[in-house]
This record gives C-alpha cells, structure tokens and sequence, in this order.
C-alpha cells in the first residue's frame, strides 16, 4: 500500500499553447494540481477545458510550454526516453472509449499481458497467471482470456482496458472519461470495481470527467477547468455545497436532476465561445452574471484566492458563503 | 384526451446468426395531444428504432415485421413512401443525436433551412429566406441575418443543434421526436438547448417523445416517463409516479444506478448485476427475470403483460406485491 500522505505528481505553473492558422490556444493556462497518495483527484469541466491536455502532459505524451511536472519526485522534462518508459510502470491510463482503446485484433490475453511484455517481466506461464488474476480482480474470468474485443460489451471492454492499466502494478491510474460510454446501470458497477480496487491496491486516480455526479461520487478532490484554468478547487463538500465560482454553480444548476421537483436553475448567460485566449483577467466574464457589470473582471489580473486548506478559487467576486 | 400518435404492436426484428431475431416485441403507446413524453432505456433497449419506426426511416436489414402506427388518426405503415413522405416533416419531424453528421458540412446552414421551408411550402427563395431568418431567431440564435450565411463548421455544437431544431420545426410538425438531441452536448449547453425545445414546443403545441438514456433529462422535460428494457415497454406512468414510487424492478434498479451529486458516497451504488440481453440472447419469459431481485419461477417462464397498476402501467408479474411493499418502506 501506498502512504496516505504526501503527493505522488504535481503540476506547477503548467502552460500548454497550441499556435494554429485562426490563432493561439491555451489549451493549459498556468495550472498546478497535485495528486496525493491513495486519493483521487477529479477534473471536471466542458469540452475544450483542457482536461485531456493536463492528462497528456502528465503522461508525458505532450511536452508543456513551460512550468513543471514531477511524477513520483521525477521530474519529466529532464528525462530521457528509456526513463521515460520505465517511468510508465508506475503511470497508467484508461481511456473513454471501450472499444478502440483495445486492438480489436488481438486476444483478451495479449491485451493486457501486453505492458508485462514491454517491461519483460516474467515468463509466459507466470504473465498467464497473472492475467487471470487481473480479470478475476475486475470482474471478468478465465474463460475471456481468448475473447476478442468484438466478443465483449462495453462494460466488459473498460474492465479489459482497467486490467491492462492494472498489469504492471502502477501507482497512479489517469482516468480519462473512462466511465462516459457507459450505461448506466453498467456504469455503476465499473465505479463500483474502480473504488474497491483503490483502495485494496493503494491507487492514485486522475479522474477526467465532464460527469459531476461521477466526480462527487469518486473524487476525494475535484478541481472545476475553464478554458485552460483551474477556476476553483476544494475538496467534495467545498465544490458541492459551499461552490465558490460563479462558473461551478452554473454547472451544478445545468445538471438536470432525476426528479421531477428538483428545481430548475438555468441561467441565461451568453453562450457565446470566443477561444481560449491569454488574458489575464477573467475569461469567464462572457458568460458570468456577475462579472459581465464588473471593470475588475475585465481589467485586473486574476489571483488565486485561498479560502481556506483545501478550497481556492479564481474569481473577483466569489459567491458570498457565511 | 386526443392521441397525437398511435403505436400498435409494433415489432421489429434484425438478422442474426440464429436466424432474425426479434428486437423490439409488440410494442404499443401513445402520445397525447400537447404532452412530453419521455422515453428512457439503456443502449440496445429499441429507443432509436422505434424512433425509426415512426419516421418510417427503417431499412434493411431491420425489418418491421407487424404494427400499426396512427398519426393524427392515419395509419403511416401502410401508406405510399410518396404520401408519407407529405407528412413527414409537416406533421412528425425529428431531433437527431449528433448535429454535425445530421447537417450538410459544405452547405451554407441557410441553404438547409431553405431546401426544408421549400419542401413543405410554395414560398419563393426570399420568401424561404425571410422565414429561415425567424426560425433562427426563435431557436436564440444571435445575429441570424449574418449568420444564416454560415457553414457548420463555423458553429458550436450548441448551436448547430439549434439550426437542427430550426430545421425539425420549418414544416410546423405537431409531433417533434428528439432523439438523444442534447447528448453531444456540454451540461451547459444542454440545459439551454432543451429549455429551448420545452419553450418551443409549449409555444407551438407540440406533441413532445424526449428519446434519452439520461434519467435527469427525462425527469426535468417530460410529463409522462416510458421505460424500455430490451425491446419492451416495462413501464409507464406520470413522471411523478415513476421516479418517486417506481414499481417494476428494472425502473428501480435504474433509479438506483443513477451517479448523481445528490447520492449517497459513503456506499456503492446499487448496480444492476449482468448486463441487458442481446437482441439474439433474450431469455424467456420476463425480459427482466434474470436480472431481477424480485424474480420467481413464474417470471422466468411466462411473459407479463402491460397492465394498469394504480394510475400506471407495469409489466411485472408482482407489481401490486412490490407496490404495497414500496408504500409499506
């Protein structure tokens, strides 16, 4: 098991700008997060947030323009490649679709046997058996060791993908939407299967989700994107029932609620996208009732505010909280 | 109180290796003038086929192999595509999931508004012109006289699905199908999208079937709630009725899946065990049997039928046990 305490990556001052034809991107405006051991820590926010880009870079499968990632107190812009792969024993990810995450081609077997394969480790009697525990740990059986991905459901397919991501016994597990093309009822017993082994195998999860139900449910942590910008962050209960930002209401007023006398709070802000430029000040004002009247929001540099040990947040006029 | 449309007996079925094999099993409902109706059920269920089936938009290999659908009155199944295709779009249009496969990506989006006015109407170019502007205003697009001349690429998701929705409503329908219309979409963007749809269909007294596997959806936009499970209807009643006292065991268990902010995280949640059927794996008896809790020897060999249970509709052998249990809880 992993210690409790102490963070296993961190972020710091992390930008990420893709240049293209219509103008510059920031896909990462100056973010910095931390994973701590054994938690989980959910990004949530719309398409176009940066949510994958945080991921990618954390991975190291995308270099940021400038700031600083540590993985397990390594720091991944002075690494070489072969470190880097080694790296990845301890770094794993799930992505969102069940299907072409996994090479439709090959056996249920050679998939997730495949990163023991790439780090050599054991013989192929021993990698066998270890496969069969690794299904056996998410819910499948023997007898889909010679399935291939066709043969398999949705629900079946994500659990091949977490077993994979199992294999080398990693420390950190990046989620990315991996429960998004569920059904429901299918959806659950994966959440079901990600907290339970969590906490039998001492995981770290980076938890993508455009989903808040699913981040409340999972997240120990959750920090709410922008457009590039980790616009608050707090732990379950400071983002669910004490939210900060303006932007973090509107999106727990948007999510509609499975009961009919559930009030209906949508708010009839712009909608309008302009792309996520560099601009010191607020890039939420467009769409913020309160900030749109405000001069501070256009004019003043943006501050975090740290309101108290877990919660922060990235606004002028925050939500007044007694 | 009059039905917009009637659905009698509608069965569909697929090929498979097994020979063709049922996927949606006499399936008969209605929608009443001027209500929401909301149709929820997991991936496979039979929800966009029977969506299809209404817009008569079935093609092989899927086959409607019997049934009968009334619209205002007229049977559509059985009538000439050249007449059905009369109604379709003036009296019945649909919503469809993804926007940017549902519009033309190299016409302008104002082209597409026009060809649709035109096909339901004798207006002239401009005329067509002058209308496509105002339905683009009335589905809250800014600026529709600049931006009529815009490409889909050009646009958000959010609003091309409004153009989609502007589209379904040129030939003024009574009965507007959404099928997982806002699915693609942001939270945000959904919640405004299908205000919009809640307003407009209020405005023009549209008879409303909200197709979603999202149960909040259902719960904030329909009036009565429709569950599907493997090609049947298992139950129906007033969207009331349904979340807050569900009878039949899959709409329960659904309810009990659900991930939302509200529940409870200091336990898992209740998931259904196993996994709906495949269309050529469906076990005898009630479809839900081998899944159900609440199964006994009965349901496993006997299919229940939709009957009236206090004010709705179940199919489930023991609805009026699980009900007074329920009430007893």
């Amino acid at each position: 098991m992993a210690t409790q305490t102490g963070s296993v990556a961190n972020l710091s001052a992390v930008s990420r700008i893709f240049k293209g034809k219509t103008g510059t991107v920031h896909a990462l405006d100056n973010i910095s997060f931390d994973l701590k051991a054994g938690k989980t820590l959910a990004l949530v926010g719309e398409s176009g947030s940066g949510k994958t880009t945080a991921a990618r870079v954390l991975l190291g499968l995308d270099q940021p323009n400038s700031g600083l990632i540590e993985v397990l107190g390594r720091n991944l812009g002075s690494l070489k490649y072969e470190e880097l792969r080694l790296l990845r024993r301890e770094i794993q990810v799930v992505q969102q679709d069940p299907f072409s995450q996994l090479n439709r081609r090959h056996s249920v077997e050679r998939i997730v046997s495949s990163p023991l394969l790439a780090f050599d480790i054991g013989d192929k009697e021993s990698r066998r058996e270890q496969v069969i525990e690794l299904l056996q740990a998410v819910g499948l059986e023997k007898e889909h060791l010679n399935r291939r991905p066709h043969e398999l459901s949705g629900g079946q397919c994500q659990r091949v993908a977490i077993a994979r991501a199992l294999a080398v016994n990693p420390k950190i597990v990046v989620l990315d939407e991996a429960v998004s093309a569920l059904d429901v009822s299918v959806r659950a017993q994966v959440l079901n299967l990600l907290r339970e082994i969590q906490i039998t195998r001492g995981l770290t999860y980076l938890f993508i989700t455009h989903d808040l139900g699913v981040a409340h449910y999972m997240a120990d942590e959750i920090a709410v994107m922008f457009r590039g910008r980790i616009v608050e962050r707090g732990d379950r209960d400071d983002i669910f029932k004490k939210p900060r930002h303006h932007y973090t209401t509107g999106l727990l007023s948007s999510v509609p609620l499975a009961s009919p006398t559930a009030e209906k709070r949508i708010s009839e802000q712009d909608q309008s996208l302009p792309s996520p430029v560099a601009d010191d000040s607020c890039n939420y004002r467009s769409r913020c009732a309160v900030g749109l009247g405000r001069d501070d929001c256009k004019s003043v540099p943006l501050q975090i505010t740290q309101g108290s040990d877990t919660h922060s947040w990235l606004c002028h006029s925050p939500i007044e909280r007694s | 109180m009059t039905s917009a449309l009637v659905v009698k007996g509608l069965s569909l079925s697929v090929p498979s290796a097994k020979g063709r094999v049922t996927v949606i099993d006499d399936l008969s409902f209605d929608i009443p003038a001027g209500r929401r109706v909301g149709l929820v059920g997991e991936s496979g269920s039979g929800k966009s086929l029977t969506a299809y089936s209404l817009m008569r938009l079935i093609k092989d290999p899927v086959r409607i192999e019997k049934g009968e659908i009334f619209l205002g009155g007229e049977e559509i199944l059985g009538m000439k595509m050249k007449e059905f295709r009369h109604l379709r779009g003036n009296d019945i249009s649909m919503i469809y999931q993804d926007p940017m496969s549902a519009l033309n990506p190299i016409m302008r989006i104002g082209a597409q508004i026009v060809e649709s006015i035109q096909l339901h109407s004798d207006l002239n170019n401009s005329q067509a012109r002058k209308v496509a502007i105002e339905l683009l205003a009335s589905v809250g697009i800014p600026e529709p006289d600049r931006r009529i001349d815009s490409y889909p690429f050009e646009m958000s998701g959010g609003m091309l699905q409004r153009v989609v929705i502007a589209i379904a409503l040129s030939g003024e329908p009574k009965v507007l199908i959404a099928d997982e219309a806002t699915t693609a979409l942001d939270v945000t963007t959904q919640a405004r999208v299908l205000t919009l749809i809640d307003k407009l269909a209020a405005e023009r007294g549209l008879s409303v079937l909200l197709i979603t596997h999202d149960l909040g959806v259902a719960a904030q936009f329909s009036d009565e709630i429709m569950v599907m499970y493997a090609g049947k209807l298992v139950e129906r009643g007033e969207v009331n009725q349904i979340f807050s006292n569900p009878v039949h065991p899959y709409t329960k268990a659904l309810l009990n899946s659900r991930c939302d902010y509200t529940i409870d995280v200091t336990k898992p949640i209740n998931s259904i065990a196993g996994q709906p059927p495949r269309p050529d794996n469906r076990p005898t008896g009630c479809v839900f049997s081998p899944r159900c809790m609440h199964a006994q020897p009965k349901c496993h060999a006997e299919v229940p039928r939709l009957e009236s249970v206090k004010g709705r509709l179940t199919a489930c052998f023991r609805a009026e046990e699980l009900l007074e249990l329920g009430v007893a809880k």
